[in-house]
């Protein structure tokens, strides 16, 4: 029994390593695709059937590039920072139900490596620790444009930490569980129970500090590149700056499944589509929304970034739990 | 002159119109308002359905802008300077090139070089035309000064070579006999027009 265990969580593991390295590669294609058309473009054409071996191209050509350490770097801390980034994304992947269960050649198989009951918590602090590797990657670099991407780096995830925090407080005190799979069975009376129809407001925050905490456009201060080059990715070549953004992409992935999970339903069953392929579609929903608002939004800069945060998320978050918390105490 | 004077003497200057279009807000009230009416306009919503928009026109609408460009090439304007053409008569397949020697005179980086001959009709005859591709800097004067539009610049723009001295013989450049139906009229400059026979008074003769 205890042998079985282990063999099937290394199992897990492998594969959930396996699916979204690889589907780290296919969303950075995904996107350029995306990006491309809408900018009337085509994006990578050439390499195998519409581009799509570019991957296998970029990935070569990264993981077989010069990786390059500046003279001045603090060379152990320079070295492990890509490495924290794209490990803590992975662990945090460690919590989240990924699939409902399943049966398969008679063994039944539930596709979440630990059913923690402390699971959303987990992940937002493991993710949240992923952000000592832009930090240490920028404040090592021996850079002055690495060192102000580090700085925003604090700035910017230190914020939104806390109105993520805030923002998913209220759907949690309606569900009374911090186990993501209790938050999706609170949801399972069909398409009127979505979290989203009870805490629309928890709902826009927890997206706008996903965008945040994945530093996806409108908010990527950490590397945006019109301002400082690349921020803390400037000395980066080669795998080390690959894992940084299998790491991003990872998160991207995390992310988009805990809004689906807490606010969009999770996987449970959509009226004829099965629970399975209706979170991936809700992930790909999401995840297209993230690149949709790539190709429109402007970026924002530090101050005003600091302002929506500070002066306009975190008070809405507040005021929502507090709002919540009165309506579960009077009204029901 | 003052030093006030010389300081104010940018006369263009007075003329900028301000790009901003509302007033700055002053006061906090006025912070929220502005704050509010911009949140509440949905103005990241229109930028959103705008990027979907072009999107869907360029997948299902054929207006994607990409040229494929080694398997698609965009059409060159007639008055574009690439490689040079020497175009022969329609009727009789000879060489138009009458020999003068004005492109090889006119020539600024000396690449032209031409040999002729008087033939035994006591007419000039092109025995080698060449041109040093690695030299030519594409000004056009050959072309301009040639009285029969005999040489003229040809649509062929992709001239990458390995060798810096790239030699253009006579065959390369000159209409094959049977490519001569291909041989399009060279309506760049020097050229007679399209349209130039609704264009051309009848002589006095005509009446």
């Amino acid at each position: 029994m205890q042998t079985s265990i282990i063999i099937e969580t290394v199992i897990k593991a492998i594969v959930i390593l396996a699916v979204f390295s690889a589907l780290a590669g296919f969303t950075t294609y995904i996107e350029r695709k995306v990006l491309a058309f809408m900018q009337r473009r085509l994006g990578p054409m050439n390499v195998g059937p519409y581009g799509l071996l570019q991957i296998v191209a970029d990935g070569i050509k990264l993981f077989t590039k010069e990786d390059f350490i500046p003279q001045y770097a603090i060379r152990p801390v320079f070295m492990i920072a890509p490495i924290i980034t794209a490990s803590t994304a992975f662990i945090a992947m460690s919590a989240v139900p990924f699939l409902p269960e399943f049966e398969l050649f008679g063994y039944t198989v539930r596709p979440i490596l630990s059913d923690i009951n402390v699971g959303i918590l987990f992940v937002l602090g493991v993710a949240s620790v992923g952000l000592y590797g832009p930090l240490l990657g920028g404040m090592s670099s021996a850079n002055k444009w690495s060192l102000l991407g580090g700085a925003r780096t604090a700035i910017q995830l230190l914020s939104y930490e806390v109105v993520s925090g805030l923002s998913l407080l209220a759907p949690l005190m309606l569900v009374g569980s911090l186990s993501l799979i209790d938050i999706n069975n609170y949801q399972n009376a069909g398409f009127t129970s979505w979290l989203v129809w009870s805490q629309p407001l928890a709902f826009i925050l927890f997206v706008i500090s996903g965008f945040a905490e994945t530093n996806r456009t409108p908010f990527d201060l950490l590397e945006h590149e019109a301002e400082i080059v690349a921020g803390y990715a400037t000395e980066y070549s080669g795998l080390r700056w690959g894992m940084f953004f299998i790491g991003e992409y990872a998160n991207l992935f995390t992310v988009c499944f805990l809004i689906s999970l807490v606010f969009l339903g999770g996987f449970n069953d959509l009226w004829f589509i099965p629970g399975g392929l209706a979170i991936i579609l809700k992930v790909m929903t999401l995840i297209f929304f993230f690149l949709w608002t790539r190709a429109s939004w402007p970026h924002i800069r530090p101050d005003q970034l600091m302002w929506l945060c500070w002066k306009i998320l975190m008070p809405l978050a507040v005021i929502n739990v507090v709002i919540t918390g009165f309506v579960m105490m009077f009204l029901e | 002159m003052k030093i006030e004077d010389l300081k104010n003497r940018n006369i263009g200057q007075q003329n900028y119109i301000t790009v901003q279009e509302d007033n700055y807000p002053k006061t906090n009230a006025e912070v929220f308002k502005q704050v509010v009416k911009r949140s509440l306009k949905g103005e990241l919503f229109t930028g959103l359905k705008i990027t979907f928009k072009i999107m869907k026109d360029a997948l299902f609408k054929g207006q994607m802008h990409t040229v494929q460009y080694p398997a698609e090439k965009l059409p060159i304007g007639p008055r574009y300077r690439a490689v040079h053409k020497l175009l022969a008569l329609l009727e009789s397949g000879e060489n138009r090139c009458i020999g003068c020697g004005l492109c090889e005179k006119i020539c600024i980086s000396n690449c032209i070089r031409m040999d002729t001959k008087i033939d035994e009709n006591s007419r000039k005859e092109v025995l080698e035309y060449t041109i040093n591709m690695g030299r030519c800097i594409f000004c056009g004067y050959c072309a301009e000064v040639c009285p029969e539009l005999a040489i003229v610049h040809g649509s062929e723009y992709e001239n990458a070579s390995e060798q810096r001295a790239q030699f253009g013989l006579k065959e390369d450049f000159l209409t094959p006999l049977d490519k001569l139906h291909l041989q399009k009229e060279y309506e760049g400059f020097g050229s007679v027009s399209s349209d130039a026979d609704e264009k051309i008074k009848k002589t006095p003769l005509q009446y």
